[in-house]
């Protein structure tokens, strides 16, 4: 992408005026996408962004700049402004030296920005047909297609030179049914770090059957009910619940702000001994996987909770300096217009011995999600909500009707003290996009089976 | 660059529209100032140029889009490469189509500020430190900072077509805001306050810094409340997200393709008879007021709802030509990366006489809710179910009492909607596309313990 006699040059402007730490990002990114919408093909659109962010860091402070313009000249221009920004005042180093690195290479077996657009319509058209033969209640769909290619290179002071190429596919259908109660939709998604060999795991006729008959199901629905009840969480989605009731709150960045209730917490028991969590960026294809993240650190899987003990927070290159330690290779950005910060990958629980029927059984009363939309945290407080998009009451044991959407609300470490339950039938979830401070980027998240008996509050409107 | 240079250059992308080609271009650029204060320091100072191009092309009702985040040439013609080759794809549609002149006069608002560009980076600075400052002064209780940032952006765009839509526009925004955490050993709660104008001196510390403090103090000692059915008052901040749903669900895209439990329901009663609904991108005092909207077209008041009964919906020309009225210059364009959608820029809740504190007292037993959790996990726009988690206040005895936390509130918004009991004279300002003011809601289901 750009010439490493040129990244020297540019990292030597950056470093002049007295940096202790510069960065060069340089991104290249395309992206296809193509919309079904009321049973047709609406458009299909296709969009290229390519630039470099330059980071300058003088003591705690970083400046920043970016530029479209990957010329000499205006990557030059780029690292002025960011020394400037950076309010560096000095002289500092005049040559860097680079070490190669890490240079991952994309390993997918079908290249979706070579695969023919009709087929990428007839996917959509397929989804349609199935979704609304699913049942005579179907009364809109909607199936979007998107691929994105980006490719990367990172250089710093440290000597550091490395480079990325993430291709990830994604696939998506959205149905409405209608009756007597109103309207009531599903949706189902997949998404993963590879190509267009996707389709190959995964039969969009399936995933459109599903996103209509969650709709259907949801027809028939009653009011959920209103308070804390014990709740099983189906295998798949319900990593978000981790996602917010902890991760967010074991980012370096926000616990080194005292902005998390898992500040300070580290050796502490802070989740039932049945907890071990991890984030994990090197699983193999899933939606947060990379070869490298966006400060040019290797991908790690990193346990950050055993057995309900702490043992680490996540750590991006800015964290870990000031703290004297290395990376987590958790630092990430949107795009090249973004500093890095501390983000999730794949965030999932790992399996426990349980089966998912005995978990059931064992569950008198309460509600069983099968599936999860997003969720938000107050990392401050610890308190957390996640959506039920799917779920059912539980009764005498066994999974019975089925309720209407709502959120759940908990505070982080009760709720992972209250898990008592989990099972052997881990699973990953769909792909989502975390917000941070504006920023988005695409996590993974995966659970088994398992139960929460108290600390969870359903958001119904049933007494 | 000028709004000129924008117009010069999208329209030299626009001559190269083939016969038979309908083609839209629209060129964007923008300079971006942000800096985030921490103990006394900077701790990031970002200074950003962005630009774009998106093409949209339609032949024989096929329409493809593409876009690019650089102006140079190469970048410009390989968009409008994909574009036209994105067209083949698409499905034939009578109804796609550009946006046609409709005589109507843009408004002349005002947005930029001439005064932004002559502030240094050392006053943009220091008042992002200022702003930690006097947060962290505002109270013992304060115990630390999430952020406290000062932002601003001068922009630019342009939008040209071969129906002879020809329109720019320039802005300039400023901005501070604060995340504060207050505490002890025990808990540590957190909130949120914000200033908003056109340049530097448009902007109050005091504000941001006084609503952060006040927002996290009083939340400390915050409890769960058992469950009941009760009715809230929604303050300003909490309005403005709500009626921001209700405008996402009277988007005539969404009436069109039937996601809208209002499709069927213009002139029926929809609301309390208190309730008047409009958006209004022409109010110069809203910070996302616009001249034109997504396709150029002149913005204007749209009428939603008047006292209670639906007059109509947001619509841009796609939609419209659907449902067979014309465009109300709500095309919005949240990005280059997608063709318009429909959407407010500053959907409003027409104000009424109560001030807040009568409101509270009118209610008497209830709770007021200052902050919402999960809106996009537990709010269901198609069937209009609506479930979030609060942080609020206690109303007992007309007065504002304990703070309450880790509870949800739910309803229908179509019930929400003919629940509305009162509604304030306190009209707010935000920093996106929805106002508020302070209303009463009777009958939610509030659950906790």
């Amino acid at each position: 992408m750009i010439e490493e006699s040129i990244v020297k040059r540019v990292l030597a402007e950056a470093a002049s005026t007295g940096a202790d730490f510069a960065e060069v990002f340089a991104e290249d990114r395309r992206s296809s996408s193509a919309l079904l919408d009321d049973g047709r093909i609406e458009e299909l659109s296709s969009g290229r962004d390519r630039g470099a962010g330059i980071r300058v860091v003088v003591g705690e402070s970083t400046g920043f700049a970016h530029t479209s313009d990957l010329s000499e000249s205006g990557l030059l221009a780029a690292a002025a402004t960011a020394a400037a920004a950076a309010r560096a005042s000095g002289s500092g180093q005049r040559s860097v030296d680079l070490s190669d690195g890490t240079h991952g290479v994309s390993n997918i077996r079908i290249a979706p920005y070579e695969v023919d657009k009709a087929r990428k319509v007839e996917l959509l058209v397929t989804a349609n047909e199935v979704a609304r033969s699913t049942g005579n209640s179907i009364t809109q769909v909607s199936a979007r297609y998107a691929d994105s290619r980006r490719r990367i290179l990172v250089a710093n002071t440290d000597g550091l030179f490395s480079s990325d190429d993430q291709v990830r596919t994604m696939f998506s259908v959205s149905a409405v049914a209608s009756g007597d109660t109103g309207m009531q939709t599903g949706r189902e998604s997949v998404g993963r770090t590879i190509g267009f060999e996707l389709f190959d795991e995964y039969d969009v006729s399936e995933l459109a059957e599903r996103a209509a008959q969650r709709a259907l199901t949801k027809l028939a629905a009653r009011p959920a009910p209103s308070g804390e009840v014990p709740v099983v969480i189906g295998p798949g989605g319900g990593g978000v619940m981790f996602h917010e009731a902890c991760g967010h709150g074991l980012e370096a960045d926000l616990v080194a702000k005292g902005a998390s209730v898992f500040a300070g917490r580290l050796g502490d028991k802070v989740a039932s001994e049945l907890v071990t969590l991890v984030d994990d960026g090197t699983m193999a294809g899933e939606w947060g996987q990379f070869t490298i993240d966006d400060e040019g650190r290797p991908a790690q899987r990193n346990v950050l909770i055993q057995d309900g003990v702490l043992v680490d927070y996540m750590w991006d290159g800015l964290r870990a300096r000031a703290e004297g330690r290395p990376s987590s290779g958790n630092g990430r950005r949107q795009s090249y217009r973004h500093l890095p910060m501390v983000r999730m990958t794949n965030t999932y629980l790992l399996g426990g011995t349980s089966t998912p029927e005995e978990i059931l059984e064992n569950t008198p009363d309460g509600v069983y999600i099968a599936h999860l939309g997003g969720g938000q945290v107050n990392t401050a407080t610890g308190d957390f909500v996640f959506g039920m998009t799917e779920a059912y009451l539980i009764e005498g044991g066994r999974i019975t009707e089925p309720l209407r959407e709502g959120n759940l609300i908990g505070n982080g470490p009760a709720v992972l003290a209250a898990i008592d339950a989990v099972g052997n039938d881990f699973a990953m979830g769909s792909p989502g996009t975390c917000g941070k401070d504006g920023q988005g980027v695409p996590v993974g998240d995966g659970v088994p089976t398992l139960r929460v008996l108290s600390g969870l509050t359903i958001g119904g409107t049933a007494a | 660059m000028t709004p000129q240079d924008l117009l010069a250059l999208a329209e030299r992308v626009l001559a190269d529209a083939a016969v038979g080609e309908s083609m839209e271009v629209v060129t964007s650029w923008s300079r971006e100032t942000e800096v985030r204060a921490y103990d006394g320091e900077v701790e990031h100072l970002i200074s950003s140029d962005s630009a774009g191009l998106g093409v949209r092309i339609l032949v024989d009702g096929r329409q493809g889009t593409a876009w690019t985040g650089g102006l140079d040439e190469e970048s410009m013609r390989a968009c409008v490469a994909d574009a036209r080759d994105n067209v083949r794809f698409a499905s034939v549609d009578p109804n796609a189509g550009l946006a046609e002149p409709d005589g109507c006069e843009a408004a002349k608002l005002d947005l930029f500020d001439s005064r932004l560009a002559d502030e240094s980076t050392e006053s943009k600075i220091a008042l992002a430190i200022e702003l930690e400052r006097r947060v962290l002064d505002g109270d013992p209780r304060i115990v630390g900072i999430e952020s406290a940032d000062y932002a601003d952006s001068t922009s630019a765009a342009a939008i040209v077509s071969t129906n002879g839509i020809r329109v720019c526009s320039s802005e300039t925004t400023s901005y501070l805001g604060a995340y504060v955490l207050a505490g002890d050993e025990s808990e540590t709660t957190s909130g949120f306050g914000f200033s908003v104008g056109r340049c530097g001196h448009d902007l109050s510390v005091d504000v941001a810094a006084r609503d952060a403090v006040e927002r996290a103090v009083a939340q400390l000692g915050a409890t769960k409340v058992p469950s009941r059915r009760i009715p809230v008052v929604f303050d300003p901040y909490v309005t403005s997200q709500f009626i921001a749903l209700v405008a996402e669900m009277l988007a005539g895209d969404a009436v069109i393709r039937g996601r809208s439990p209002f499709a069927d329901r213009v002139g029926e009663s929809v609301g309390s008879s208190l309730v008047t609904l409009f958006d209004d991108a022409t109010n110069p005092l809203a910070p996302t007021a616009s001249e034109v909207d997504g396709e150029g077209l002149a913005c204007r008041r749209v009428p939603l709802i008047e006292s209670g009964l639906l007059t109509g919906f947001m619509q841009n020309s796609y939609s419209a030509r659907c449902a067979g009225v014309t465009s109300t210059g709500s095309a919005q364009r949240s990005s280059l990366q997608s063709p318009p959608s429909v959407g407010p820029f500053a959907v409003t809740l027409a104000p009424g006489g109560a001030d807040a504190d009568s409101i509270i007292a009118s209610v008497g037993e209830g709770v007021l809710v200052r902050e919402l959790a999960g809106l996009h996990s537990g709010v269901n726009t198609v069937s209009g179910d609506l479930s979030v988690g609060i942080e609020g206040l206690m109303i007992r005895g007309g007065e504002l009492a304990e703070p309450v936390a880790e509870v949800t509130i739910a309803s229908t918004i179509q019930k929400m909607l003919n629940n509305i009991s009162i509604i304030g004279s306190d009209l707010t300002y935000f920093p996106w596309e929805a106002t508020g003011v302070t209303v009463a809601i009777d009958d939610m289901a509030l659950s906790g313990t």
